[in-house]
Protein backbone atom coordinates (compact mmCIF):
# COMPACT_ATOMS: atom_id res chain seq x y z
CA UNK A 1 0.00 0.00 0.00
CA UNK A 2 1.33 3.50 -1.01
CA UNK A 3 1.19 5.86 1.24
CA UNK A 4 -1.38 8.15 -0.19
CA UNK A 5 -3.87 5.21 0.17
CA UNK A 6 -2.93 5.14 3.80
CA UNK A 7 -3.74 8.98 3.96
CA UNK A 8 -7.13 8.05 1.99
CA UNK A 9 -8.45 5.81 4.22
CA UNK A 10 -6.96 8.01 7.23
CA UNK A 11 -8.99 10.73 5.82
CA UNK A 12 -12.17 8.61 5.32
CA UNK A 13 -12.52 7.08 8.59
CA UNK A 14 -11.59 10.43 10.23
CA UNK A 15 -14.74 12.01 11.75
CA UNK A 16 -16.02 15.06 9.98
CA UNK A 17 -15.23 17.75 12.44
CA UNK A 18 -17.61 21.10 12.15
CA UNK A 19 -15.22 24.21 11.34
CA UNK A 20 -16.48 26.49 14.25
CA UNK A 21 -18.69 29.62 13.54
CA UNK A 22 -16.37 32.31 13.84
CA UNK A 23 -14.03 30.79 11.26
CA UNK A 24 -16.97 31.12 8.87
CA UNK A 25 -16.14 33.23 6.05
CA UNK A 26 -19.95 33.94 5.07
CA UNK A 27 -20.98 34.45 9.21
CA UNK A 28 -17.89 37.27 9.41
CA UNK A 29 -19.04 38.72 6.47
CA UNK A 30 -22.50 38.94 7.70
CA UNK A 31 -21.13 40.24 11.53
CA UNK A 32 -20.87 44.01 10.84
CA UNK A 33 -24.38 44.18 9.20
CA UNK A 34 -26.05 42.06 12.44
CA UNK A 35 -24.14 44.75 14.32
CA UNK A 36 -25.24 47.47 13.27
CA UNK A 37 -29.34 45.84 12.66
CA UNK A 38 -28.36 45.13 16.79
CA UNK A 39 -27.51 48.71 17.47
CA UNK A 40 -31.06 49.94 15.68
CA UNK A 41 -32.98 47.45 17.08
CA UNK A 42 -31.58 48.62 20.94
CA UNK A 43 -31.79 51.84 19.61
CA UNK A 44 -35.70 51.27 18.71
CA UNK A 45 -36.82 49.33 21.74
CA UNK A 46 -34.73 52.21 24.48
CA UNK A 47 -36.69 54.51 22.12
CA UNK A 48 -40.36 52.96 22.86
CA UNK A 49 -39.46 51.39 26.49
CA UNK A 50 -38.46 54.78 27.94
CA UNK A 51 -40.75 56.99 26.07
CA UNK A 52 -38.08 59.26 25.12
CA UNK A 53 -39.08 62.10 23.12
CA UNK A 54 -38.81 62.25 19.44
CA UNK A 55 -36.98 65.99 19.66
CA UNK A 56 -34.59 64.38 22.31
CA UNK A 57 -33.41 61.06 20.27
CA UNK A 58 -35.57 60.19 17.31
CA UNK A 59 -36.23 56.03 16.94
CA UNK A 60 -34.68 54.41 14.06
CA UNK A 61 -37.94 54.01 12.52
CA UNK A 62 -39.00 57.99 12.38
CA UNK A 63 -35.18 58.35 11.35
CA UNK A 64 -36.05 56.58 8.10
CA UNK A 65 -39.42 57.78 7.30
CA UNK A 66 -37.71 60.99 7.57
CA UNK A 67 -34.94 60.16 5.36
CA UNK A 68 -37.73 58.75 2.64
CA UNK A 69 -39.63 61.95 2.94
CA UNK A 70 -36.97 64.40 2.30
CA UNK A 71 -35.11 61.45 -0.28
CA UNK A 72 -34.76 64.41 -2.86
CA UNK A 73 -33.15 66.94 -1.26
CA UNK A 74 -30.98 65.18 0.88
CA UNK A 75 -29.25 63.37 -2.16
CA UNK A 76 -29.03 66.84 -4.01
CA UNK A 77 -26.90 67.90 -0.51
CA UNK A 78 -25.41 64.33 -0.41
CA UNK A 79 -23.95 64.80 -3.68
CA UNK A 80 -22.91 68.57 -3.16
CA UNK A 81 -20.79 67.02 -0.53
CA UNK A 82 -19.56 64.36 -2.71
CA UNK A 83 -18.03 66.76 -5.22
CA UNK A 84 -15.85 69.51 -2.77
CA UNK A 85 -14.69 66.10 -1.16
CA UNK A 86 -13.88 64.70 -4.28
CA UNK A 87 -12.31 67.97 -5.76
CA UNK A 88 -10.43 68.73 -2.82
CA UNK A 89 -9.22 65.19 -2.27
CA UNK A 90 -7.97 65.09 -6.00
CA UNK A 91 -6.44 68.32 -5.61
CA UNK A 92 -4.70 66.92 -2.32
CA UNK A 93 -3.31 63.74 -4.21
CA UNK A 94 -1.75 66.23 -6.76
CA UNK A 95 -0.63 68.54 -4.66
CA UNK A 96 0.85 65.79 -1.45
CA UNK A 97 2.07 63.77 -4.30
CA UNK A 98 4.24 66.40 -6.05
CA UNK A 99 5.23 67.92 -2.51
CA UNK A 100 5.93 64.10 -1.36
CA UNK A 101 8.01 63.53 -3.61
CA UNK A 102 10.24 66.97 -3.17
CA UNK A 103 10.30 66.92 0.33
CA UNK A 104 11.46 63.02 0.37
CA UNK A 105 14.06 63.13 -2.47
CA UNK A 106 15.99 65.87 -0.86
CA UNK A 107 17.24 66.15 2.58
CA UNK A 108 17.21 70.40 2.07
CA UNK A 109 13.80 70.73 0.92
CA UNK A 110 13.12 68.53 4.19
CA UNK A 111 14.93 70.32 6.21
CA UNK A 112 13.78 73.70 4.97
CA UNK A 113 10.29 72.88 5.19
CA UNK A 114 8.95 70.01 7.66
CA UNK A 115 9.19 72.71 10.49
CA UNK A 116 6.42 75.02 8.96
CA UNK A 117 4.00 72.08 7.38
CA UNK A 118 3.95 71.05 11.30
CA UNK A 119 3.20 74.17 12.41
CA UNK A 120 0.50 74.69 9.13
CA UNK A 121 -0.95 70.90 9.97
CA UNK A 122 -1.46 71.82 13.74
CA UNK A 123 -3.73 75.02 12.89
CA UNK A 124 -7.54 73.51 13.71
CA UNK A 125 -9.01 74.22 9.85
CA UNK A 126 -12.51 74.77 11.70
CA UNK A 127 -10.56 78.47 12.58
CA UNK A 128 -9.72 78.72 8.86
CA UNK A 129 -12.75 78.38 7.31
CA UNK A 130 -14.37 82.13 8.28
CA UNK A 131 -11.23 83.33 6.52
CA UNK A 132 -12.19 81.03 3.17
CA UNK A 133 -15.63 82.66 3.48
CA UNK A 134 -14.28 86.27 3.20
CA UNK A 135 -12.10 85.36 0.64
CA UNK A 136 -13.65 83.70 -1.64
CA UNK A 137 -17.36 83.62 -0.32
CA UNK A 138 -20.62 80.97 0.61
CA UNK A 139 -20.67 78.09 -1.58
CA UNK A 140 -18.27 75.57 -2.46
CA UNK A 141 -14.80 77.09 -2.56
CA UNK A 142 -14.73 76.99 1.17
CA UNK A 143 -15.93 73.54 1.68
CA UNK A 144 -13.35 72.36 -1.54
CA UNK A 145 -10.37 74.08 -0.18
CA UNK A 146 -11.34 72.74 3.55
CA UNK A 147 -10.91 69.47 2.32
CA UNK A 148 -7.71 69.97 0.57
CA UNK A 149 -6.25 71.81 3.12
CA UNK A 150 -6.79 68.68 5.67
CA UNK A 151 -6.29 65.65 3.00
CA UNK A 152 -3.16 66.56 1.40
CA UNK A 153 -0.58 66.33 4.32
CA UNK A 154 -1.20 62.71 5.37
CA UNK A 155 -0.54 62.06 1.84
CA UNK A 156 2.62 64.24 1.48
CA UNK A 157 3.98 62.97 5.14
CA UNK A 158 3.67 59.06 3.53
CA UNK A 159 4.80 59.73 0.36
CA UNK A 160 8.05 61.54 1.46
CA UNK A 161 8.48 59.03 4.32
CA UNK A 162 8.56 55.89 1.30
CA UNK A 163 10.97 57.82 -0.76
CA UNK A 164 13.27 59.47 2.13
CA UNK A 165 13.84 55.61 3.67
CA UNK A 166 15.26 54.27 0.16
CA UNK A 167 17.70 51.74 1.61
CA UNK A 168 21.32 53.47 0.89
CA UNK A 169 22.69 50.52 -0.55
CA UNK A 170 20.04 50.82 -3.07
CA UNK A 171 21.02 54.14 -3.78
CA UNK A 172 24.55 53.11 -4.52
CA UNK A 173 23.42 50.69 -6.84
CA UNK A 174 21.70 52.83 -8.62
CA UNK A 175 23.95 55.80 -8.64
CA UNK A 176 26.95 53.48 -9.58
CA UNK A 177 25.52 52.81 -12.74
CA UNK A 178 24.93 56.53 -13.32
CA UNK A 179 21.63 56.63 -12.45
CA UNK A 180 20.53 60.23 -12.34
CA UNK A 181 18.41 61.68 -9.50
CA UNK A 182 14.96 61.87 -11.21
CA UNK A 183 15.84 58.26 -12.44
CA UNK A 184 15.96 57.01 -8.83
CA UNK A 185 13.04 58.23 -8.22
CA UNK A 186 11.27 56.86 -11.12
CA UNK A 187 12.58 53.70 -10.78
CA UNK A 188 13.37 52.90 -6.90
CA UNK A 189 11.46 55.85 -5.04
CA UNK A 190 7.83 56.68 -6.53
CA UNK A 191 7.21 52.48 -6.81
CA UNK A 192 8.42 52.19 -3.24
CA UNK A 193 6.30 54.87 -1.87
CA UNK A 194 3.01 53.68 -3.54
CA UNK A 195 2.28 51.34 -0.28
CA UNK A 196 2.53 54.31 2.05
CA UNK A 197 0.52 56.37 -0.76
CA UNK A 198 -2.48 54.13 -1.14
CA UNK A 199 -2.12 53.47 2.39
CA UNK A 200 -2.60 57.29 3.25
CA UNK A 201 -5.03 57.79 0.87
CA UNK A 202 -8.14 56.11 3.48
CA UNK A 203 -6.64 58.67 6.03
CA UNK A 204 -6.90 61.54 3.34
CA UNK A 205 -10.56 60.33 1.81
CA UNK A 206 -11.70 60.73 5.94
CA UNK A 207 -10.20 63.93 6.59
CA UNK A 208 -11.51 65.19 3.34
CA UNK A 209 -14.81 64.68 4.16
CA UNK A 210 -14.62 65.96 7.63
CA UNK A 211 -13.26 69.20 6.34
CA UNK A 212 -16.21 69.35 3.45
CA UNK A 213 -19.05 68.67 5.88
CA UNK A 214 -16.69 71.47 8.57
CA UNK A 215 -16.92 74.24 5.74
CA UNK A 216 -20.24 73.54 4.80
CA UNK A 217 -21.62 73.27 8.90
CA UNK A 218 -19.61 76.90 9.57
CA UNK A 219 -20.69 78.96 6.96
CA UNK A 220 -22.25 77.11 3.86
CA UNK A 221 -25.38 77.12 1.97
CA UNK A 222 -25.38 74.01 0.02
CA UNK A 223 -24.25 70.53 1.19
CA UNK A 224 -24.94 67.97 3.97
CA UNK A 225 -23.47 69.78 7.07
CA UNK A 226 -25.36 72.56 6.07
CA UNK A 227 -28.65 70.41 5.42
CA UNK A 228 -27.99 68.87 9.11
CA UNK A 229 -27.59 72.52 10.45
CA UNK A 230 -30.78 73.72 9.03
CA UNK A 231 -32.86 70.75 9.85
CA UNK A 232 -31.78 71.10 13.72
CA UNK A 233 -32.21 74.75 14.03
CA UNK A 234 -35.89 74.05 12.75
CA UNK A 235 -35.77 71.22 15.27
CA UNK A 236 -36.43 68.67 12.83
CA UNK A 237 -34.51 66.25 14.79
CA UNK A 238 -35.29 62.74 12.99
CA UNK A 239 -34.62 64.72 10.10
CA UNK A 240 -30.95 66.08 11.27
CA UNK A 241 -30.45 62.00 12.30
CA UNK A 242 -31.55 61.17 8.65
CA UNK A 243 -28.18 62.89 6.97
CA UNK A 244 -26.18 62.17 9.77
CA UNK A 245 -27.00 58.57 9.04
CA UNK A 246 -26.44 59.07 4.95
CA UNK A 247 -23.13 61.42 6.25
CA UNK A 248 -21.36 58.07 7.66
CA UNK A 249 -23.11 56.01 5.17
CA UNK A 250 -20.60 58.14 2.41
CA UNK A 251 -18.09 57.54 4.44
CA UNK A 252 -18.07 54.07 4.81
CA UNK A 253 -18.43 54.00 1.20
CA UNK A 254 -15.67 56.20 0.41
CA UNK A 255 -13.32 54.22 2.79
CA UNK A 256 -14.08 50.92 0.94
CA UNK A 257 -13.78 52.25 -2.51
CA UNK A 258 -9.94 53.54 -1.56
CA UNK A 259 -9.46 50.99 0.81
CA UNK A 260 -10.24 48.32 -1.69
CA UNK A 261 -7.95 50.51 -4.53
CA UNK A 262 -5.16 50.14 -2.01
CA UNK A 263 -5.15 46.14 -1.88
CA UNK A 264 -5.36 46.08 -6.07
CA UNK A 265 -2.75 48.51 -6.18
CA UNK A 266 -0.06 47.49 -3.40
CA UNK A 267 -0.38 43.21 -2.95
CA UNK A 268 3.62 43.54 -3.55
CA UNK A 269 4.06 45.04 -0.25
CA UNK A 270 1.67 42.81 1.85
CA UNK A 271 2.93 39.51 0.77
CA UNK A 272 6.55 40.50 1.22
CA UNK A 273 8.71 39.82 4.37
CA UNK A 274 8.48 43.47 6.16
CA UNK A 275 4.94 43.22 4.81
CA UNK A 276 2.62 45.22 6.74
CA UNK A 277 2.86 49.38 6.15
CA UNK A 278 2.17 51.45 8.91
CA UNK A 279 0.74 54.68 8.08
CA UNK A 280 1.63 58.36 9.79
CA UNK A 281 -1.96 60.07 10.09
CA UNK A 282 -1.52 63.88 9.45
CA UNK B 1 46.93 66.59 -9.46
CA UNK B 2 48.24 62.68 -9.88
CA UNK B 3 50.06 61.67 -12.60
CA UNK B 4 48.01 59.99 -14.75
CA UNK B 5 49.52 57.00 -16.34
CA UNK B 6 48.01 56.03 -19.14
CA UNK B 7 50.45 53.10 -20.29
CA UNK B 8 50.54 51.31 -17.74
CA UNK B 9 47.61 48.18 -17.42
CA UNK B 10 46.34 49.39 -13.90
CA UNK B 11 42.94 49.45 -14.09
CA UNK B 12 42.47 50.89 -10.54
CA UNK B 13 44.81 52.68 -8.49
CA UNK B 14 44.39 54.40 -5.12
CA UNK B 15 47.17 57.08 -4.45
CA UNK B 16 47.59 57.93 -0.78
CA UNK B 17 43.55 57.87 -0.18
CA UNK B 18 42.25 59.43 3.59
CA UNK B 19 39.00 59.47 3.47
CA UNK B 20 36.65 61.16 6.78
CA UNK B 21 33.13 60.82 7.33
CA UNK B 22 31.52 63.71 8.55
CA UNK B 23 32.24 67.94 6.75
CA UNK B 24 33.77 69.70 9.88
CA UNK B 25 36.97 67.42 9.68
CA UNK B 26 36.46 65.89 13.46
CA UNK B 27 33.93 62.56 11.84
CA UNK B 28 35.33 59.07 11.83
CA UNK B 29 38.82 58.74 10.28
CA UNK B 30 38.07 55.60 7.73
CA UNK B 31 40.84 55.29 5.93
CA UNK B 32 44.42 56.89 5.86
CA UNK B 33 47.29 56.58 3.24
CA UNK B 34 45.58 53.94 1.39
CA UNK B 35 47.36 52.84 -2.02
CA UNK B 36 46.65 49.86 -4.20
CA UNK B 37 46.22 49.10 -8.15
CA UNK B 38 44.08 46.38 -9.76
CA UNK B 39 45.08 45.39 -13.01
CA UNK B 40 42.10 44.92 -15.67
CA UNK B 41 40.33 41.68 -15.64
CA UNK B 42 42.05 41.12 -11.99
CA UNK B 43 40.04 39.51 -9.34
CA UNK B 44 41.11 40.88 -6.02
CA UNK B 45 40.13 40.07 -2.44
CA UNK B 46 40.15 42.74 0.69
CA UNK B 47 39.52 41.10 3.99
CA UNK B 48 40.25 43.03 7.21
CA UNK B 49 38.87 43.74 10.63
CA UNK B 50 35.34 44.97 10.53
CA UNK B 51 34.79 48.08 10.69
CA UNK B 52 38.42 49.00 9.10
CA UNK B 53 37.00 51.23 5.99
CA UNK B 54 36.65 47.98 3.59
CA UNK B 55 33.08 49.33 2.24
CA UNK B 56 34.41 52.82 2.63
CA UNK B 57 37.27 51.59 0.44
CA UNK B 58 34.56 50.23 -1.97
CA UNK B 59 32.44 53.84 -2.28
CA UNK B 60 35.57 55.80 -2.67
CA UNK B 61 36.71 53.63 -6.04
CA UNK B 62 33.07 54.01 -7.03
CA UNK B 63 33.24 57.75 -6.72
CA UNK B 64 30.02 57.71 -4.49
CA UNK B 65 32.13 59.34 -1.91
CA UNK B 66 34.58 61.74 -2.58
CA UNK B 67 38.15 61.26 -0.90
CA UNK B 68 39.45 63.51 1.52
CA UNK B 69 42.74 63.35 0.49
CA UNK B 70 44.76 61.54 -2.04
CA UNK B 71 43.33 60.44 -5.90
CA UNK B 72 41.76 57.16 -7.61
CA UNK B 73 42.28 56.45 -11.08
CA UNK B 74 39.61 54.40 -12.77
CA UNK B 75 40.39 53.03 -16.17
CA UNK B 76 43.12 56.22 -17.18
CA UNK B 77 40.67 58.94 -15.53
CA UNK B 78 40.36 60.39 -12.37
CA UNK B 79 37.51 59.61 -10.56
CA UNK B 80 35.55 62.63 -9.30
CA UNK B 81 31.39 61.72 -9.94
CA UNK B 82 29.78 57.96 -9.67
CA UNK B 83 31.65 55.90 -11.16
CA UNK B 84 28.39 54.86 -14.41
CA UNK B 85 30.74 51.09 -15.53
CA UNK B 86 30.49 49.50 -12.47
CA UNK B 87 28.45 46.77 -11.46
CA UNK B 88 27.67 46.78 -6.98
CA UNK B 89 26.38 43.86 -4.90
CA UNK B 90 26.12 44.03 -1.14
CA UNK B 91 25.43 41.61 1.19
CA UNK B 92 21.73 42.44 1.50
CA UNK B 93 20.26 41.30 -2.10
CA UNK B 94 18.19 44.79 -2.19
CA UNK B 95 16.03 43.45 -5.05
CA UNK B 96 13.14 45.58 -5.29
CA UNK B 97 10.31 43.25 -4.07
CA UNK B 98 7.57 44.76 -6.79
CA UNK B 99 9.85 43.50 -10.01
CA UNK B 100 9.61 39.93 -10.89
CA UNK B 101 13.47 38.73 -11.31
CA UNK B 102 14.17 39.15 -14.59
CA UNK B 103 12.63 42.58 -14.32
CA UNK B 104 15.02 42.72 -11.26
CA UNK B 105 18.21 42.34 -13.14
CA UNK B 106 17.33 44.16 -16.03
CA UNK B 107 17.35 46.93 -14.18
CA UNK B 108 20.81 48.70 -15.36
CA UNK B 109 19.36 48.37 -18.61
CA UNK B 110 17.20 50.57 -18.32
CA UNK B 111 19.79 52.97 -16.86
CA UNK B 112 23.24 52.81 -18.44
CA UNK B 113 23.52 53.58 -22.42
CA UNK B 114 23.41 52.23 -24.71
CA UNK B 115 21.11 49.68 -23.64
CA UNK B 116 18.83 51.81 -22.50
CA UNK B 117 18.29 53.47 -25.88
CA UNK B 118 18.61 49.99 -27.65
CA UNK B 119 15.93 48.27 -25.03
CA UNK B 120 13.48 50.34 -26.23
CA UNK B 121 13.97 48.65 -30.15
CA UNK B 122 15.12 45.34 -29.31
CA UNK B 123 13.66 44.45 -25.56
CA UNK B 124 13.59 40.29 -26.49
CA UNK B 125 17.43 39.98 -27.09
CA UNK B 126 17.68 41.63 -23.89
CA UNK B 127 15.31 39.72 -22.39
CA UNK B 128 17.43 36.31 -23.96
CA UNK B 129 20.42 38.07 -22.61
CA UNK B 130 19.11 38.37 -18.51
CA UNK B 131 17.93 34.45 -19.05
CA UNK B 132 21.04 33.40 -20.07
CA UNK B 133 22.42 35.00 -17.34
CA UNK B 134 20.13 33.69 -14.77
CA UNK B 135 20.01 30.19 -16.56
CA UNK B 136 24.01 30.26 -15.48
CA UNK B 137 23.45 30.79 -12.07
CA UNK B 138 20.69 28.13 -11.91
CA UNK B 139 17.43 30.32 -12.22
CA UNK B 140 16.34 28.99 -14.69
CA UNK B 141 12.26 28.96 -14.78
CA UNK B 142 12.60 31.43 -11.83
CA UNK B 143 12.46 34.59 -14.03
CA UNK B 144 9.01 35.57 -12.90
CA UNK B 145 8.91 35.00 -9.81
CA UNK B 146 8.67 37.57 -7.43
CA UNK B 147 11.80 37.91 -4.76
CA UNK B 148 9.58 37.03 -1.79
CA UNK B 149 9.10 33.52 -3.94
CA UNK B 150 12.75 33.43 -3.75
CA UNK B 151 15.50 31.75 -0.94
CA UNK B 152 18.27 33.60 0.07
CA UNK B 153 20.57 32.29 -1.80
CA UNK B 154 18.55 32.75 -4.97
CA UNK B 155 18.04 36.44 -4.18
CA UNK B 156 21.63 36.47 -3.88
CA UNK B 157 22.28 35.01 -7.13
CA UNK B 158 19.55 37.86 -9.09
CA UNK B 159 21.68 40.36 -7.21
CA UNK B 160 24.86 39.18 -9.23
CA UNK B 161 23.48 38.80 -12.46
CA UNK B 162 22.09 42.62 -11.97
CA UNK B 163 24.99 43.60 -11.12
CA UNK B 164 26.70 42.05 -14.26
CA UNK B 165 24.11 42.51 -16.79
CA UNK B 166 25.45 45.32 -18.40
CA UNK B 167 28.67 44.06 -18.88
CA UNK B 168 30.43 46.41 -16.90
CA UNK B 169 33.99 46.40 -16.71
CA UNK B 170 34.51 46.95 -13.01
CA UNK B 171 32.25 44.25 -10.53
CA UNK B 172 32.04 45.78 -6.54
CA UNK B 173 31.09 42.83 -3.87
CA UNK B 174 30.59 44.12 -0.60
CA UNK B 175 30.54 40.54 1.70
CA UNK B 176 27.68 39.65 -1.05
CA UNK B 177 27.66 35.93 0.85
CA UNK B 178 28.07 37.35 4.29
CA UNK B 179 24.19 35.97 5.01
CA UNK B 180 24.26 32.59 3.46
CA UNK B 181 24.78 29.40 5.08
CA UNK B 182 28.26 27.19 4.09
CA UNK B 183 27.00 25.40 1.36
CA UNK B 184 24.87 27.94 -0.39
CA UNK B 185 27.88 30.71 -0.03
CA UNK B 186 30.08 27.40 -1.74
CA UNK B 187 27.43 26.89 -4.53
CA UNK B 188 27.68 30.91 -5.04
CA UNK B 189 31.18 30.97 -5.06
CA UNK B 190 31.50 28.38 -8.12
CA UNK B 191 28.90 30.15 -10.15
CA UNK B 192 30.79 33.60 -8.88
CA UNK B 193 33.91 31.78 -10.54
CA UNK B 194 32.36 30.80 -13.58
CA UNK B 195 30.57 34.24 -14.28
CA UNK B 196 34.04 35.58 -14.17
CA UNK B 197 35.63 33.34 -16.46
CA UNK B 198 32.80 33.91 -18.46
CA UNK B 199 33.23 37.69 -18.56
CA UNK B 200 36.16 38.27 -16.93
CA UNK B 201 35.39 41.72 -15.63
CA UNK B 202 37.88 43.26 -13.05
CA UNK B 203 36.63 42.60 -9.18
CA UNK B 204 36.74 43.76 -6.25
CA UNK B 205 35.74 41.75 -3.18
CA UNK B 206 35.39 42.53 0.15
CA UNK B 207 34.56 39.51 2.61
CA UNK B 208 35.47 38.50 6.31
CA UNK B 209 35.76 34.95 5.04
CA UNK B 210 39.12 34.15 4.35
CA UNK B 211 38.67 30.87 2.99
CA UNK B 212 36.24 32.93 0.21
CA UNK B 213 38.88 34.92 -0.34
CA UNK B 214 41.31 32.54 -1.29
CA UNK B 215 38.95 30.56 -3.17
CA UNK B 216 38.49 33.41 -5.28
CA UNK B 217 40.85 35.79 -5.61
CA UNK B 218 43.84 36.10 -7.61
CA UNK B 219 45.54 38.73 -5.38
CA UNK B 220 44.16 39.16 -1.31
CA UNK B 221 44.68 42.97 0.40
CA UNK B 222 44.84 42.63 3.86
CA UNK B 223 43.60 45.77 5.59
CA UNK B 224 44.69 47.02 9.25
CA UNK B 225 42.42 48.04 11.86
CA UNK B 226 40.69 51.48 11.35
CA UNK B 227 42.20 53.79 10.02
CA UNK B 228 42.53 51.54 7.48
CA UNK B 229 45.20 51.47 4.85
CA UNK B 230 46.75 47.86 3.02
CA UNK B 231 49.40 46.46 5.11
CA UNK B 232 49.71 43.71 3.42
CA UNK B 233 49.16 41.46 0.03
CA UNK B 234 49.45 38.45 -1.00
CA UNK B 235 48.86 36.29 -4.89
CA UNK B 236 47.17 33.46 -4.96
CA UNK B 237 48.58 30.82 -7.45
CA UNK B 238 46.29 27.80 -7.78
CA UNK B 239 44.89 27.05 -11.11
CA UNK B 240 41.56 27.43 -12.73
CA UNK B 241 38.89 26.67 -12.66
CA UNK B 242 39.13 25.75 -9.20
CA UNK B 243 36.93 23.77 -7.01
CA UNK B 244 36.04 23.35 -3.85
CA UNK B 245 38.40 20.54 -2.64
CA UNK B 246 41.45 22.93 -3.81
CA UNK B 247 40.52 25.59 -0.62
CA UNK B 248 41.30 22.39 1.44
CA UNK B 249 45.02 21.92 0.07
CA UNK B 250 47.90 22.81 2.13
CA UNK B 251 48.45 25.50 -0.02
CA UNK B 252 45.42 27.20 0.40
CA UNK B 253 44.99 25.86 4.36
CA UNK B 254 48.08 27.84 4.86
CA UNK B 255 47.30 30.69 3.12
CA UNK B 256 44.34 31.23 5.13
CA UNK B 257 46.46 30.94 8.20
CA UNK B 258 48.88 33.07 7.46
CA UNK B 259 46.15 35.99 6.61
CA UNK B 260 44.38 34.96 10.08
CA UNK B 261 47.56 36.08 11.87
CA UNK B 262 47.62 39.00 9.92
CA UNK B 263 43.93 40.06 10.48
CA UNK B 264 44.54 39.31 14.62
CA UNK B 265 48.23 41.27 14.13
CA UNK B 266 45.88 44.10 12.71
CA UNK B 267 43.02 43.95 15.64
CA UNK B 268 45.20 43.88 18.48
CA UNK B 269 47.25 47.07 17.02
CA UNK B 270 44.12 49.18 18.08
N1 LIG C 1 28.23 57.23 6.09
C1 LIG C 1 29.05 57.23 7.16
N2 LIG C 1 29.12 58.32 7.96
C2 LIG C 1 29.94 58.34 9.02
N3 LIG C 1 30.73 57.32 9.38
C3 LIG C 1 30.71 56.20 8.64
C4 LIG C 1 29.88 56.10 7.49
N4 LIG C 1 30.07 54.88 6.92
C5 LIG C 1 30.99 54.26 7.70
N5 LIG C 1 31.38 55.05 8.72
C6 LIG C 1 32.40 54.71 9.73
O1 LIG C 1 33.62 54.45 9.08
C7 LIG C 1 34.26 53.32 9.63
C8 LIG C 1 34.53 52.29 8.56
O2 LIG C 1 33.29 51.78 8.09
P1 LIG C 1 33.15 50.71 6.93
O3 LIG C 1 33.92 51.17 5.76
O4 LIG C 1 31.69 50.46 6.72
O5 LIG C 1 33.83 49.43 7.58
P2 LIG C 1 33.81 47.90 7.10
O6 LIG C 1 33.04 47.82 5.82
O7 LIG C 1 35.26 47.54 6.95
O8 LIG C 1 33.19 47.10 8.19
C9 LIG C 1 33.37 52.80 10.74
O9 LIG C 1 33.87 53.26 11.98
C10 LIG C 1 32.03 53.43 10.46
O10 LIG C 1 31.37 53.71 11.66
MG1 LIG D 1 31.21 46.88 5.37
Amino acid sequence: MTDTAIEKSALAVRPVRRRPLSRNKTFRRFLPWMVVFGIFFLWQAAVAGFRIEEFVLPSPTSIFAAMWEFRGPLLVSAGQTFMTTAIGFACAIVVGLAAGVAVGSSSMIYAAVYPALIGFNTIPKVAVVPILIIWFGVGSSPAIITSFLLSFFPILVNVATGIATVEPELQDVMRALGANRWQVIKKVGLPRSMPFFFASLKVAITVAFIGSIVAETVGGNKGIGSFMLVASSRFEVPLAFAALLVTSMMGIIMYTITSTVEKRMTGWATRGPNGAISVAAG
Amino acid sequence: MIPTDTGSKNFVEMHRVSLRYGEDGDGTLALEDTSMRVDRGEFVAVVGPSGCGKSTLMKVVTGLWPATKGGVIVNSKEVDRPLSITGMAFQNPTLLPWRTTIDNVMLPLEIVEPHATLMKRDRAAYEAKAMDLLALVGLKGFENKFPWELSGGMQQRASLCRALIHEPALLMLDEPFGALDMFTREELWLSLQDLWLARRPTVILVTHDLREAVFLADRILVMSARPGKIIAERTIDLPRPRTLESSYDPYAVNLVHELRQHISAARETV
